[in-house]
């Protein structure tokens, strides 16, 4: 028994460890070590002079419940929600589209979404702030055709941080979506018609409560992101819609605070794993997150 | 049985008189269906220029291998396909524009297509929903439709816990709950095994008889068409090629396709000789023999059928028959003796016969028939076809 497992241990560790072994060493290296730093560090505070004092500490989460910062954790939350929404509504008639196109059409419309997507998200941001600003193509155009007298502000709004995240978080609602809803039985739609049901009936009975799954993969893969996105309310926001993103790159880049950016941090992982965790339950599955 | 009869009486009579007075449901007339290619050249004529009558409480089955356009036919009337030109109509009503929530038919697919996340009450409660039937009543419906179909107790349960015999059960109810005219299936028992697909067979008969509902039935299972059939459409590429009940088909086979699609049959094909009253000499490859037949001239093209279990053999030549082979094989397939016999040209023969009648292995036989059991054949229609798809290619 004992020789027989270890003979087992033998043929099955070595290739285990050349082939698994390398990536096993990333990973320790450049996630686990920094995350359990993170952690350490949130314990942690500083003294006068901004060094570390390794010394157990609660305040840095005690400083969490300034109300300042639950205002900008409930307006993060708010603008993630309405993210969300925004992305499902525009995004589930486009997915439908894609799936139930046949043709070449369909390879169009599917690198229409993916195409931006391989384009960096800050170029494309900046993007929008030469659109939307005071003296930017949407104002200048509505001039233009003296429509407007004076510009409108779109820009540093919450709407312009909003229409930001959508616009970055589009593709990760579409291509659950987009797959969830190809794999539906087109029988299943035929079957409904046969049975009686308009086309209305037949999406809100047959076709919505089929594809939920890539429903819920797809909120997970913009709300969570939508968070963290710091850079999108810095350029079109202005300040004026911070999420928890914009917090801990403050505390780390700005106010030099690491101990109270690492406690942020680590309450953004744990609403984070929370939600997964929710998805989860909810019957999702874990291969349509690509994690 | 005694239907049967009566109606083979009636075919005698003439076909169509007794075919006015029952009521049509449905109506196909020269309707065809042509596929464009994704990129726009070319095209896929799956359905051409069908005619056909489906009538009042009638089982009919479309017949024909994967491919013959049988269940393009099918989607057509449910109206999942739209016929690009001819008209249908059910029950004397013109279906052309009208959707599928809009036609007084409804389908069972042969993947059942029950809807996964809803219970066996749900799925077959589904069309009286959809009409906006008071839900007392629906539950009452459901649980006499499930009991028709004896799955009584199985409301609550989900698609994914049941057997491939009950999905086809819950397929089945749901489709008969809204009561259509006409009841479409799509090879419905395709996916079961043998012996549940027997014991089907004759439970889809029996609610149809009970029901008094159209039927029309798409397979390519010709015994389970001879079962269950009160007349089969018979369709090759897109043809159709013969209509009849089940004896006419297999008595009385009007193309050399339906002859060997419905059973096992031995072909001779070959040319008029001569004529001389009703006795018509010809001449195959092989030799030649005499039949009983009439409107035939010499020159023309024909093709005899005769069934494995008419052929008959013998050790002396017969008159009016040269057709000699030598004895191949000899299989016993129950109390059947399959043999096989070549020809000069290479032809082989299958004759069955009862067991114990062996032949001498690569014995000479002289093989003939009795006139009644020669079928023939003027396959001009599938030549005309085959010329005109052979003129747009």
């Amino acid at each position: 028994m004992e020789k027989h497992s270890r003979h087992q241990f033998r043929s099955n560790t070595l290739p285990a460890l050349g082939t698994v072994g390398p990536v096993g060493i990333v990973l320790l290296g450049l996630v686990a070590v920094p995350l359990i730093y993170v952690g350490v560090m949130s314990f942690c505070s500083l003294d006068q002079y901004g060094n570390y004092i390794y010394q157990f500490t609660f305040d840095n989460y005690k400083n969490l419940l300034n109300p300042s910062y639950i205002q900008i954790y409930v307006q993060s939350l708010l603008i993630a929600l309405a993210t969300t929404i925004i992305c499902i509504v525009l995004g589930y008639p486009f997915a439908y589209l894609i799936a139930r196109t046949e043709s070449k059409r369909k390879n169009l419309l599917y690198m229409l979404v993916i195409i931006p997507f391989w384009t960096n998200s800050l170029i494309r941001i900046y993007g929008w702030r030469t659109f939307l600003g005071d003296t930017g193509w949407l104002n200048s155009l509505l001039r233009g055709f003296g429509i407007i007298d004076a510009p409108i502000e779109f820009m540093y709004t919450r709407g312009a941080t909003i229409l930001g995240m959508v616009y970055c978080l589009f593709p990760f609602m579409i291509l659950p979506l987009y797959s969830a809803i190809e794999k539906l039985d087109k029988n299943l739609l035929e079957a409904s018609a046969d049975l009686g049901a308009k086309g209305r009936k037949t999406l809100l009975n047959i076709t919505i409560p089929l594809t939920k799954g890539g429903i819920f993969s797809g909120s997970i893969m913009v709300f969570i992101p939508c968070l963290g996105y710091f850079f999108v309310s810095d350029i079109l926001g202005g300040g004026n819609s911070d999420v928890i993103g914009n917090l801990i790159q403050r505390q780390f880049q700005k106010a030099n605070n690491w101990p109270l950016g690492a406690a942020i941090s680590i309450i953004l992982i744990l609403i984070t794993l929370v939600l997964v965790k929710a998805y989860q339950k909810a019957g999702g599955d874990m291969d349509s997150l690509g994690v | 049985m005694k239907r049967a009869k009566k109606r083979f009486e009636a075919n005698k009579l003439g076909v169509m008189s007794v075919e006015e007075t029952r009521k049509k449901m449905v109506e196909m007339i020269g309707v065809n269906k042509i596929y464009a290619d994704h990129d726009g050249h070319g095209s896929n004529h799956v359905v051409k220029d069908l005619n056909l009558s489906v009538y009042e409480g009638e089982f009919l089955t479309l017949l024909g291998s994967s491919g013959c356009g049988k269940t393009t036919t099918l989607r057509m009337v449910a109206g999942f396909e739209e016929a690009t030109s001819g008209t249908i109509h059910v029950e004397g009503e013109s279906v052309g524009s009208k959707e599928p929530f809009e036609r007084d038919v409804n389908t069972v697919f042969q993947s059942y297509a029950l809807f996964p996340h809803m219970t066996v009450h749900d799925n077959v409660a589904y069309g009286l929903k959809m009409k906006k039937v008071k839900k007392p009543e629906i539950k009452k419906r459901v649980e006499e439709m499930l009991e028709l179909v004896q799955l009584g107790g199985f409301e609550k349960r989900y698609p994914s816990q049941l057997s491939g015999g009950q999905k086809q059960r819950v397929a089945i109810a749901r489709a008969l709950i809204n009561q259509p005219k006409v009841l479409l299936l799509d090879e419905p028992l395709g996916a079961l095994d043998l012996k549940l697909r027997k014991q089907m067979q004759i439970e889809l008969k029996r609610l149809q008889k009970k029901l008094n509902i159209t039927f029309i039935y798409v397979t390519h299972d010709q015994e389970e068409a001879l079962i269950m059939s009160d007349r089969i459409a018979i369709m090759d590429s897109g043809v159709l090629q013969q209509v009849g009940d089940p004896t006419d088909i297999y008595e009385n086979p009007k193309t050399k396709f339906v002859a060997t699609f419905i059973g096992e049959t031995n072909l001779f094909e070959g040319s008029v000789a001569e004529v001389s009253g009703d006795a018509i000499g010809i001449t195959v490859e092989s030799g030649g023999f005499t039949v009983k037949g009439a409107n035939f001239a010499a020159g023309e093209l024909i093709t005899v059928s005769v069934q494995p279990e008419k052929m008959l053999y013998s050790a002396t030549p017969v008159p009016g028959f040269a057709l000699q082979g030598l004895v191949k094989d000899q299989v016993y397939v129950g109390s059947i003796l399959k043999t096989i016999v070549v020809l000069s040209d290479g032809q082989e023969v299958k004759i069955e016969r009862l067991a114990g009648q062996e032949l001498p292995k690569n014995g000479l036989v002289y093989l003939f028939w009795n006139d009644a059991d020669a079928k023939l054949i003027r396959d001009m229609d599938s030549v005309v076809y085959e010329a005109a798809e052979n003129v747009t290619l």
